[in-house]
């Protein structure tokens, strides 16, 4: 477009001063817009890793919290929290977004289908507290107390419509030809789509799968009031479990400069948990069937 | 009379299963294929179930409220717990002005970032550049509270707010003392966090403006700005009116950075430069705290009105921008 644009402008004189004026500052405030919007996240990552890296140390991978005024101590538990919560999360929503993908992609060219692909895009939009909210009353309330249980439970709910929408965008890519040539071979249309379909998506699925993990691996919100946290180790799923974001939050708005460093290392391992999950998918996705995302 | 019998019905089964075979066997082989799909559906039904579950516990939850206070509890502005009174006006005007605010400042530097990353930069800028904004979509919510709460509200209690209020005092908007915690802190880090939604999308939706669209203002002499706003902006008017109210659903429900700098006082201020709340912050701040079945039904009812109202954004939000994708394969990344 570019060149194409200058050749017009040259090979016509009748352009008028003002009008090339106007093009030039409007092309400067595209330019300046594009600056003052890169400027947070360089700050943002600049001031992370400076204030990170400074406040990182092997204590802060390997123990739980110390007291109030203590020095030291750092957030093992919390890591691992958040790991559990994840882990539970997946369990419960990857299948049922795969899975609800599929029925999209295979049987859902109909008006239930846009229903569902509707429910799924305004489910998206759903504040995460609100998700919060619905998972207390779904599962903190018949437990009696908070729980990695109930944590999972609203992470799940938010990444389902993520899953659910690129597993269906991924199969549809997938040639119709194949699964024609699957069914020609006598195969039934189960079995295509498990042995045919969805390994020719693999990537893709995965894509979807790993975004909607590093979208609820920074959730906060949602898990105030259902995992709550904890200044112990705890593995139950039906106990208060510490988590990686809540720990930072707390310590972020606490009045303990120790604490303040604390949350500047916590938010480093997260940002990098975060990162490495979305890289590691676009390398993935670089080497798999097809180059779409 | 064992014998005949025996032999009678051999006669008559291989006459029924000629006849009924081909039926059966269809059938037989189609069961897996049911169940699969039946499966498939299931889970389909249950996205489905769980947005009629959210609905259903919010409501049943939030109706002791309800029957208390009625309409009035959102034109109440007294939040007092302790004596059980319940009026949500200070929260509903906190998110209102705070996603506004975030509005003002996003889009027209999300705009200006679709359309250059469109229509001007170098193809070879286009990739890393749409990857770094969405960079900005990758870091969670908490960690933008974190930098706002060391790195901005610091800077704006120094430098900015006593600039506003010297300058734009007379306003009444950017007026009284400089907390950093405030309404203008909470807008700005906002409008930080819905940038990429809406440069994203408002990028989709340039993409899908067809080319002879631009050619045709190129070739009537339009400099490559008039070819921009007559072939480009205006067709695509639609879509980003969507992107800008889908940037505003995000905005409404964000919670953490929020709650983290706006100060979370209770009142309505007209001064930015002043503390407020919002209906997400309040439900983070008090939620687990809240005794007493009322309390806890009235925070609810904040919840529910934060949803219903984000619902008929987002909902509005993904039919403006299904009106100018629409028949494309609108994926944004590509």
């Amino acid at each position: 477009m570019p060149e194409r644009a200058t050749t017009v402008q040259h090979s016509v004189p009748a352009i008028s001063w003002r009008r090339r004026i106007t093009d030039h500052v409007m092309t400067g405030v595209a330019v300046l817009t594009v600056l003052i919007v890169l400027v947070p996240l360089v700050a943002i990552f600049g001031y992370l890793v400076y204030r990170g890296f400074g406040s990182i140390n092997w204590a802060f991978l390997t123990q739980t919290p110390k007291p109030v005024g203590e020095a030291g101590g750092g957030m093992a538990n919390a890591i691992v929290g958040s790991g559990l919560i994840l882990g539970l999360a997946s369990i419960l929503g990857v299948p049922l977004g795969v899975g609800a993908g599929i029925y999209l992609a295979e049987y859902g060219r109909n008006r239930f289908g846009n229903v569902i692909r509707f429910t799924a895009d305004v489910l998206n939009g759903v504040p995460s507290i609100v998700i919060g909210i619905v998972a207390y009353s779904i599962v903190v309330l018949y437990q009696k107390h908070f729980s990695a249980l109930a944590g999972g439970v609203a992470l799940a709910i938010m990444m389902i419509p993520t899953i659910t929408r690129t597993t269906e965008e991924m199969l549809l890519l997938v040639p119709q030809a194949l699964r024609e040539a699957s069914y020609g071979l006598g195969v039934p249309r189960w079995r295509t789509t498990l042995s045919i379909t969805l390994p020719t998506a693999t990537s893709g699925v995965i894509t979807g799968i790993m975004l909607a993990f590093a979208r609820v691996a920074g959730e906060t919100a949602p898990l105030l009031f259902t995992a709550f946290g904890n200044q112990y180790w705890n593995l139950r799923t039906d106990q208060p479990t510490a988590a990686l974001p809540l720990q930072i939050f707390t310590y972020a708005i606490s009045p303990y400069d120790e604490w303040h460093r604390q949350a500047w290392a916590g938010a480093l391992v997260l940002i990098v948990l975060i990162v490495t999950a979305v890289s590691a998918v676009r390398v993935a996705v670089r080497r798999g069937t097809f180059g779409v995302t | 009379m064992p014998g005949p019998q025996p032999l009678e019905q051999p006669k008559v089964m291989p006459a029924t299963l000629v006849r009924t075979s081909p039926i059966l066997r269809a059938s037989v082989g189609e069961i897996p294929d049911h169940i699969f799909r039946f499966a498939m559906l299931a889970c389909g039904v249950a996205v489905l179930g769980v947005l009629v579950l959210i609905v259903y516990e919010l409501v049943l939850r939030s109706s002791l409220s309800w029957h208390a206070f009625g309409l009035k509890f959102f034109i109440g502005q007294d939040w007092n717990p302790v004596n059980e009174q319940f009026g949500a006006l200070p929260f509903v005007y906190g998110t209102l002005v705070s996603s506004l605010l975030a509005l003002i400042i996003a889009v027209p530097l999300s705009v200006g970032v679709a359309v250059f990353t469109t229509e001007m930069c170098p193809r070879a800028l286009r990739a890393p550049l749409s990857f770094f904004v969405e960079l900005l979509a990758a870091i969670p919510s908490v960690i933008y509270g974190l930098w706002a709460i060391f790195v901005l509200v610091p800077l704006l209690t120094r430098y900015v707010q006593p600039v506003l209020s010297r300058t734009l005092g007379w306003t009444k908007l950017f007026e009284g003392p400089s907390f950093g915690y405030s309404m203008l802190a909470a807008g700005i880090i906002l409008a930080i966090m819905i940038v990429p939604i809406i440069s994203s999308i408002t990028r989709e939706v340039l993409m899908v403006v067809p080319q002879h669209q631009r050619e045709a203002a190129l070739a009537l002499g339009a400099t490559r700005w008039e070819m921009i706003r007559i072939g480009v902006l205006r067709n695509a008017r639609a879509g980003i009116v969507g992107a800008i109210i889908l940037g505003l659903g995000r905005a409404l429900g964000e919670t953490m950075a929020v709650t983290m700098v706006i100060g979370n006082r209770p009142e309505i201020a007209r001064s930015l430069l002043a503390p407020g709340y919002t209906m997400a912050s309040v439900l983070a701040n008090e939620f687990s705290e809240a005794t007493g079945n009322v309390y806890l039904s009235a925070l609810i009812e904040i919840g529910l009105a934060l949803f219903l109202v984000t619902i008929v954004v987002n909902a509005l939000a993904r039919l403006l921008v299904w009106s100018v994708t629409r028949g494309q394969p609108a994926r944004g990344h590509a």
